[in-house]
Order: structure tokens, then sequence, then C-alpha cells
């Protein structure tokens, strides 16, 4: 744990001592006030809850969470420090949670910078408060599992563009899976409980039900549970690249 | 009880038909320092980087301290230093902040964190820089904050995979010094293609080509499986010099003959041996005959220029 937290620290360093975070920060938080308000109607809908703003997180995840992730490892094997921080006495499980940390903390500070929305949303109206901390809650915990995909991903590449292109690609795959245009793949062939297991992998699905406000034990096991074997994922690529 | 710090016992890699490491074997003990020469391609950095647990072999092992590199990895690299070739760093990190990180997670608590790195500082000599980030630095002080790296936890063995490539000659000469200052308590295993450096610091060469592991001994030893008998430094006066260039000549035995200086009056005749042949009785049967006045004829064994090539091409020849 004191490694990881060692790993974790300096991984966040990076993301600060380039523009990389600004930038990401910025076009973060413009993006999502340009869908709450003009996309999601946020004023002319008259309703106090922050349903407009949550509804475009998984959206904007899908190009942003890839530009946080490509680099995590991808930019270690292109610069070769991998050797350095391999050779180092840590266990590469140690490293995968330490570099996945960083960046997941570093969506929850995007995250924690739209409370704006939230204070205004207070002052107009009367929301459901529970149900805009679950929604967060659950918005972060997506934000983890797109993160350990891309991270999984970026483990197979020492070039972050592939990194980016394919963890955007695969992240939509993992988003829309309960709709159509991923389960049509399945349906012709497989059998019924495929699909259904396909089906309940979709990102969008789960992230729904928690920002409807219904805090259900499953959804959150989900994204923990993507988030866990996407780590391991993670550790087996690196170790699998060991003996290449 | 042997005083191996390292083990490497019969290390191979395979990439795909290629094998770049080819069931090598050697000890370390504490006090060596092993040059490992090879050229470029040699399987060098490949072997440190099964020794330093980077990639896992096709077969054998490396132990180090009785700690099977396969087995129990972390014990491995923690009683290890290691500069990896081309010194990579973490460019966005100031050199100060790279060096807390890396004692960090080698477990140093905060004050010997500091003490340690104040002292690596001052022995490679990055005051000047230690604040700046490291991608701003030039190639001399990329190198230094690898090294600095390295031994900042004072391990027991340290792995230089080419430690003073990209410097100047002064630079060479400091980190060879600090080489040797250390190397009473450690095992050092540095990787080379310059053979001064063998001469300057190794205790002990292994040659390396084609993965192959192909002479391992003292500089001297290397030295002295020159195949080529020693070519001879003659000194006479100025006078005489072009007429026993014509006399050696003609000399059986002698191949090559040449003045290499005329200084004060005194020349330098250097004549080499034609074949596998020792000259030097002929030709100081050639001196007397003449009734030559000679200062001095000196014997310059083989270099290990000739040895490393020798042995390099012979086995590339095949």
């Amino acid at each position: 744990m004191r490694n990881t937290l060692i790993v974790t620290k300096r991984e966040l360093g990076a993301y600060f001592s380039t523009p990389v975070a600004y930038v990401f920060l910025v076009i973060f938080l413009a993006a999502i006030g340009a869908f709450t308000f003009y996309l999601g109607s946020f004023f002319s809908r008259s309703q106090s809850d922050l349903q407009p703003f949550f509804t475009f997180h998984p959206w904007l995840y899908l190009f942003l969470i890839p530009a946080i992730g490509m680099r995590l490892w991808a930019e270690e094997r292109k610069t070769g420090t991998i050797e350095l921080l391999l050779t180092l006495p840590v266990s590469t499980f140690q490293v995968v949670t330490g570099k996945f940390l960083a960046a997941w903390l570093f969506t929850l500070l995007a995250l924690v910078l739209t409370f704006p929305i939230w204070i205004t949303v207070n002052i107009l109206g009367d929301p459901d408060n529970g149900v805009v901390v679950a929604s967060y809650l659950g918005s972060w915990l997506m934000a983890g599992a797109f993160l350990s995909l891309v991270a999984c991903l970026s483990a197979l590449t020492k070039n972050q563009i592939i990194a980016f292109v394919v963890g955007a690609a695969v992240s939509f795959l993992f988003l829309m899976a309960g709709l159509d245009i991923v389960l049509g793949a399945f349906r012709s062939w497989a059998p019924d409980w495929v699909v259904d297991v396909v089906s309940s992998l979709s990102f969008l699905t789960n992230f729904q039900q928690i920002s409807k406000g219904v805090i259900d034990l499953r959804e959150i096991v989900f994204f923990v549970t993507m988030i866990g074997v996407f780590l391991f994922a993670n550790t087996a690529i690196v170790d699998l690249k060991k003996s290449a | 009880m042997t005083d191996d710090v390292l083990e490497v016992r019969g290390l191979t890699k395979r990439f795909g038909p290629l094998t770049a490491v080819d069931n090598v074997s050697f000890n370390v003990r504490k006090g060596e320092v092993l040059g490992f020469l090879g050229p470029n391609g040699a399987g060098k950095s490949t072997t440190m980087k099964m020794i330093t647990g980077f990639l896992s072999p096709s077969a054998g092992t490396a132990v180090v301290k009785g700690f099977d590199v396969a087995s129990d990895p972390i014990a491995v690299k923690s009683r290890i230093g290691y500069l990896p070739e081309g010194a990579p760093l973490y460019g966005d990190m100031t050199a100060r902040a790279l060096l807390n990180f890396v004692a960090e997670i080698r477990g140093l608590s905060k004050p010997e964190r500091k003490r340690r790195i104040e002292e690596v500082i001052e022995q490679v000599h990055l005051e000047e820089v230690i604040f700046r980030p490291v991608e701003t630095l030039s190639k001399g002080f990329k190198r230094r904050v690898g090294l600095a790296q390295a031994i900042l936890h004072d391990p027991e063995l340290l792995i230089l995979d080419e430690p003073t490539d990209g410097l100047d000659p002064n630079q060479k000469h400091e980190v060879r010094t600090l080489l040797q200052k250390m190397a009473p308590t450690k095992a050092i295993v540095i990787s080379t293609h310059i053979l001064e450096e063998v001469d300057a610091v190794c205790t002990r060469a292994l040659i390396i080509a084609h993965g192959k592991l192909l002479a391992d001994g003292t500089p001297e030893e290397l030295r002295a499986r020159s195949s080529a008998p020693s070519s001879l430094s003659i000194r006479v006066p100025v006078g005489g010099a072009e007429q026993i260039r014509t006399k050696l000549r003609a000399l059986a035995g002698v191949g090559f003959v040449e003045i290499t200086g005329k200084v004060a009056g005194i020349a330098h005749v250097t004549a080499a041996p034609d074949g596998n042949d020792d000259i030097l009785a002929v030709v100081s049967d050639l001196m007397k005959r003449e009734n030559v006045s000679v200062d001095q004829i000196v014997a310059i064994p083989g270099s290990l220029d000739d040895v490393f090539r020798e042995i390099t091409q012979r086995q590339a020849g095949h």
C-alpha cells in the first residue's frame, strides 16, 4: 500500500508538471457546462435536478478518459522509464494500482470542480441531494471503470495515439453493450444467456440506474468489479510483456 | 559459504527464433568489478535486464545474495542498484524529486533519505542541476542522475549498463574513480565496449558475443590469450635507424617495421612479428651481429583490443 501511494504521488505530480492536467480540466468543465445548458436545456426544463448534467458524463468520458489514461503505460515504454520503475523493489500490482489511483483521483478533482452547478441548482430550487450524491458517486465509479480499461490497453503499446484510439473504441463497446448497436452483433448467433451477459456489462445502463437515484448495491458492485478485473488484466499484461 | 553476491546460472533468453543470450553462467564476488565486454548486440544488456528482473529468462536464473530473481524478485531488486541502458529517467521531474522518489520506493526513512541524497549529489557532482527538470539536462548530467539513483541505497550489487557512455574524458575519469572507491564493499558489474575502461577499473572481464560467453578472466589473463606474440620497441641512435630498419625487414619472422619517432637523437623502431613466433631472440641476435648500439628493447604485449577482436570475430566467422 505504501509503495502504491508513492507511485500515485509521482504520477499525480506528472499530470501537473505538464499542461496536460490544466488543459484537461478546462476542456472537461467547458464541455460539461455547454452540454448541460445547451443540449440538456438545464434552465428551460424548469426542474431542480442535475439530470441534464449527469446524462452527458458517459459521453464525455468516452473521449476524455482515454486522454488521461493513454499515457499511463505507453509513455513509460516509449521513454524506457518502465525499466527504471519495474527494477525498483515494487510489485507489478502495486505499480498498476498506483498509476490507476493517480488518474482516478485526477478525475475526482475534475468532478469536484463541477460544484458550482450543484450550488446553482440548490439556489434555484430544492433538488433531491441524495440523488445528486448518488449520481456523483456513480459517475466517479464509471470513470474508474473506463480508466482501468484504458490503462490496461495502454500497457499493450508504446504508442499513445494507439492507446487513445483503441481505448476510446473499446470504451464505446462497453458503454453501448446494453444497446442494439452492440447486442445486434451477438443476437444472430449467440445463445440468449450470452446476450444477457453482454447486455449486463453495459456501463451506460448501470450508470443510468445509479443516476436515477436508485442506489442499488448491484451497480456499485458492477463498477468496482470492472475496475478490479481490468487492474488484474493490466498486471498480467505488464508481467507477460517481461517474458516476450 | 561463499561470498558470491551474484550467481548467474545458465541464463538464456530467446526472442522468437533469435537466441539473444545463450546459457551464460558466472559468479561475482564482493570486491570484484566485473567488466562485461562485447560488440553491440552481443547480449550484454539483455543479460543485465534478466538479472535485474526486468525480463524473464527463457531458461536459467540469477541469484543475488541467495535470493532467486524468479521466485523472490522484490528481495533481489532491493539489493541491486541498476543503471539501465541509456539511463532512462522521468524527464518532467527535477533531479532532486526523482532521487527522492527512488529513495522513498527503496524504503529509506525521511532523515536517511535526506542524508543519502545529499551524499550522492556530492559524489556524482549534481549540485548545479539538482533543481532542474531532468529533460533539460545534458547527456552527461542525465547519466550522472542515473548513476546517483543506482547508488542511492548503497546496494550490495551494482549493475551499470554503459555507465560512462556520453561522458567527456574528465567525467569518465570521475565515474571510474567513484567505482573504484565503492568497489571494496560491493560487487559491481559494468558493461562497456570501451576496452580502456576494463583496464582502468575492472578486476575481471567477461567477453560475450552472439549471446555466448567466450572468455572469463582478469584483464592480464585475457591479454595473455592474445595469439600475437609481443612486438618490440627498439631505441637506437638516429644515425643508424634507417639501416636497422632495412636489416630488420630482411629478417625472417619479422613482418612489420616502422620508425615511430625521433626525439633528441634517439629513434624508436617498432618491429612486429609476422607469424606466431617470438622475435626477441632473432632481433637481439641481429643487433649483436651487426654491432649496433641499442639503448633499449622493450617487448609490448598483445593488447586487449587484439584479444577482443580475435575472440569475437572468431565467433562471428563460423
